[in-house]
């Protein structure tokens, strides 16, 4: 389809019926795409950057994800400040563990999709339609996490018709799961996981779940070594987004400190459990 | 074999464009005006679905008049070459002059090798910094692209109408002040055919900004209710 009439725009950016971006681009420009180039099989986990710890919970008035910041590549850490958490549009966010370098062109491309089709058809898509989107994204990288190099995304966001927060996890095939309650994925998510069951409640405010999501990931840093605890040294927190009917809203750097404090000093009076307070 | 009729380039040229300028001079004008925090687009359009108006990209926005089919068309090759263009190198490099440039291209084409030219007259904004960095492209049936300083009235009245806001525009208007302007224009009655001014009513028109103040994506419709409080009160005490 390329460069069919060489004085105008390709025919492929005039084709009606789609409101897909990476249909689109797998028509026109299918190189682009990642995840594309086929590569020879091995121990490529050692070599690519791997990001970690996802979580994320539903409270009263939407959802909270929460991301660390460190990326490894085998046992070394490849990454202090690395983003794991994005805004996939207005009302839902993304974040991603797996090998980072796929998983953020799966999340740039998700975003665009997304845009794109607000663009085109002027109105946005539901909550199910961009989890259902994401799966395909997701399906289609499968040749590449088989060969060691997969990317899971975790998606979250707020449902303006139900008017509720929903969570919805992903397998390598393309799996779209529901959560619920709450959800994590990546290396140090079965930590995290517990320490969601512990401290989650059904109806948390806002402040709250900012609070259980980063404790969460506190205690998976605390047992898993690729994943990063808040470094108030460096000033370096978690990634945590709030997602409600307001719309994508990250927490300030202030208010993830002052957490971040509360829950080290809670930790300190009671030594003799470990983390799990 | 018959032998066609002879038909000179200039006549043929010349009928084109008439027919491309009778479609376009059927349908509705379309006011594109900039304003200090911005650039305003307004047109009467009763239908709150189909758009003449629509965003492309962060900072870029299209106006258009003439065929639907036609102008909906260049407006997702648009949506498409501009998302394109950001995927594959970054945001900030889709500019308004790349797109205006496809759109001149592909105009020109189709009115020079198509049986038929695209009925459509179109704008292509981009909001800038500040107001002397804003850009708005028009573009013609025939793919001629002018850069137009300030502002852009397009459709059937479009000479008229351009005088009335060339009288009344200067840089530096508020939102409130050019909308004003603009709707002003939309209502007015043409002189020659004796009828009078009309009042338009915010539900009766389509329109949206690019505001230089919103981070990222800088396109916004303007509603009913938010048109209703720009404009002066409709009904202005007498005397």
């Amino acid at each position: 389809m390329r460069g069919d009439l060489p004085d105008r725009l390709p025919a492929a950016f005039s084709t009606p019926g789609s409101s897909s971006f990476v249909d689109f681009l797998a028509s026109y420009a299918p190189d682009l795409l990642p995840g594309r180039p086929q590569v020879p099989g091995g121990a490529l986990i050692t070599v690519t950057p791997h990001a970690t710890t996802i979580v994320a919970l539903t409270y009263a008035d939407g959802i909270v994800m929460a991301g660390d910041r460190r990326a490894t590549m085998g046992t070394t850490i490849a990454h202090r400040q690395i983003e794991k958490v994005f805004p996939a549009d207005e009302f839902s966010a993304v974040g991603i563990a797996g090998t980072a370098g796929l998983a953020i062109e799966l999340v740039r491309l998700f975003q665009l999709e997304l845009e794109h089709f607000e663009k085109i058809e002027g109105t946005l898509l539901s909550l199910e339609g961009k989890a259902n989107r994401l799966a395909t994204m997701v399906r289609s990288n499968l040749g590449l996490a088989l060969q060691g190099l997969a990317a899971i995304p975790l998606f979250g966001g707020y449902d303006l018709h139900r008017r509720v927060g929903r969570i919805f996890s992903y397998d390598v095939a393309g799996g779209r799961y529901e959560e619920q309650d709450h959800h994590s994925v990546g290396s140090g998510s079965v930590f995290a996981r517990g320490s969601l069951k512990k401290l989650w409640t059904p109806g948390l405010s806002g402040d709250r779940t900012v609070e259980v999501a980063l404790h969460a990931l506190v205690d998976a840093a605390d047992d898993d070594a690729a994943t990063g605890g808040p470094d108030a040294i460096r000033g370096i927190y978690p990634i945590v987004a709030r997602v409600s009917s307001e719309g994508y809203e990250r927490i300030g750097s202030d208010d993830l400190a002052r957490h971040a404090r509360a829950i080290a000093e809670r930790r300190a009076q009671q030594p003799e459990r470990g983390s799990a307070s | 074999m018959t032998q066609p009729f002879y038909v000179s380039p200039e006549q043929l040229m010349k009928d084109r464009a008439d027919f491309a300028r009778k479609g376009i001079a059927r349908g509705r004008s379309v006011i594109v005006l900039g304003y200090d925090q911005g650039i305003a687009f307004a047109t009467e359009n009763p239908s709150r679905a189909l758009h003449k108006i629509s965003e492309i990209y962060d900072r870029i926005a299209f106006a258009a008049v003439g065929k639907y089919n036609e102008f909906e068309n260049l407006r997702v090759a648009g949506v498409r070459y501009a998302d394109l263009r950001g995927y594959s190198y970054d945001r900030i490099d889709v500019n308004a002059r790349g797109l205006a440039n496809a759109y001149a291209q592909t105009l020109g084409a189709v009115f020079t090798t198509e049986s038929k030219p695209l009925e459509v007259e179109i704008a292509v904004a981009e909001v800038g910094a500040s107001q002397d960095t804003d850009q708005i492209y028009r573009l013609s049936y025939d793919g001629s692209v002018s850069d137009e300083r300030g502002f852009v009235v397009m459709g059937g009245e479009a000479e008229r109408l351009g005088g009335i806001v060339r009288e009344q525009w200067r840089v530096g208007l508020t939102l409130a002040e050019v909308m004003t302007i603009a709707v002003g224009a939309l209502g007015s009655a043409n002189p020659d055919n004796g009828a009078s001014d009309r009042t338009l009513a915010p539900e009766t028109l389509e329109a949206a900004v690019l505001d230089r103040d919103r981070e990222r994506r800088a396109f916004r419709r303007l509603t009913p209710a938010v048109l209703g409080q720009l404009l002066p009160s409709r009904k202005p005490e007498e005397g």
